[in-house]
């Protein structure tokens, strides 16, 4: 390894170690002192989105690594690709319902989708949805807010978010491809 | 997250089983992606957390809790920056009911804090560039006002 490249590393790290040091730091103060409860709230925060992230994130790129291998290129042409119409829709619900975790999740499935061919619009639209309803959160919403608010909220976000996803794709540059799809961080 | 964990083993089982090779690979990649993303993710979520703890739950009763425009655009705002799971965020949801939060303003709320991601934006633009990550939450912010609106014509 060359000595700029180990340069790079470490300036790559630097933020990360720092802002995690500070923040499990004020956690620690929090629990030493009673009466510091900012820091205490900092520390369990980041314990809570700490534990959230390795619950959910290596199953979820286990998941696009195999999607990336396995799923052929025609199929997400086919059933969600430029000339999919309206029939794509359903598909991008049910993917992105079926799934968990935080919308930070998403990113690596949809830039997945992306370079399979996947429509751009259909990609947003998934996106949409997978933040907005989600099957293990829609069963929780449903017993703190009740399904008349449940229900209305569901019935419209779909739409509401399907049109948003054409918007954007609409609004983007033509020969817009996302930087994750052009870099060498995911096999091509 | 189990059931995940449960499908996410049993794809990789059964990818084993068809093509070791291939599997292989798949893990060559989710690996590669984790590793070029967790220090970043790591900076957001801690800063996050610094942020997020200035936001305590009396805080959020006293500016979203009851009746007005006020409330309704502090849920739409306090949503569209905080990071909180679901699993938080709907118990939240129904004490801010309990101390008189409208419908729009709770699915002003639930809305915009499960489509707009202010403090995760870098993250979003690592795979997706500024321009089209901002757009997006700019879109999602309408759409959030949308569903409220529709949502206190239905619901009242």
């Amino acid at each position: 390894m060359s000595p700029t490249s180990r340069g790079k590393k470490g300036a790559k790290w630097a933020l990360p170690l720092a802002s995690l040091a500070a923040a499990a730091g004020l956690g620690m103060a929090g629990r030493l002192f009673p009466g510091f409860a900012y820091g205490r709230k900092a520390g369990d925060d980041l314990v809570r989105f700490l534990l959230e992230m390795a619950s959910v994130l290596p199953a979820m790129f286990l998941l696009v690594g195999l999607f990336e291998v396995w799923v052929p290129r025609a199929v997400i042409e086919r059933y969600a690709g430029r000339r999919s119409g309206a029939a794509a829709v359903p598909w991008m619900i049910l993917l992105a319902t079926l799934q968990a975790g935080p919308l930070y999740g998403a990113y690596p499935v949809a830039v997945s989708l992306w370079k399979k061919g996947c429509a751009p619009w259909n990609v947003f639209i998934y996106l949409g949805m997978f933040s907005a309803l989600k099957i293990p959160l829609l069963t929780f919403e449903v017993s703190f807010l009740g399904w008349e608010f449940s229900l209305a909220r569901t019935a419209v976000t779909i739409p509401v978010f399907t049109g948003l996803g054409i918007i954007l794709a609409k609004l983007l540059p033509r020969d817009y491809i996302p930087p994750a799809v052009l870099s060498g961080n995911q096999e091509r | 997250m189990i059931e995940l964990w449960v499908f996410a083993a049993a794809a990789a089982l059964a990818s084993f089983v068809a093509d070791p090779g291939k599997t292989r690979r798949a893990f060559r990649i989710g690996f590669r992606m984790i590793v070029g993303i967790a220090p970043f993710l790591l900076a957001v979520l801690s800063l996050v957390s610094l942020v997020m703890a200035a936001l305590t739950p009396e805080t959020l009763r006293t500016v979203i809790g009851g009746r007005g425009v006020g409330p309704f655009f502090a849920a739409l705002g306090i949503g569209s920056v905080a990071l909180i799971p679901g699993f938080v965020a709907f118990p939240l949801a129904s004490v801010l009911r309990h101390y008189g939060a409208s419908n729009a303003t709770l699915a002003a709320f639930i809305t915009s804090l499960l489509m707009v991601g202010v403090l995760t934006l870098p993250v979003e633009a690592k795979y997706f560039g500024w321009q089209t990550s901002l757009l997006r939450n700019a879109l999602a912010l309408g759409g959030a006002l949308v569903v409220a609106g529709v949502m206190a014509m239905v619901l009242g």
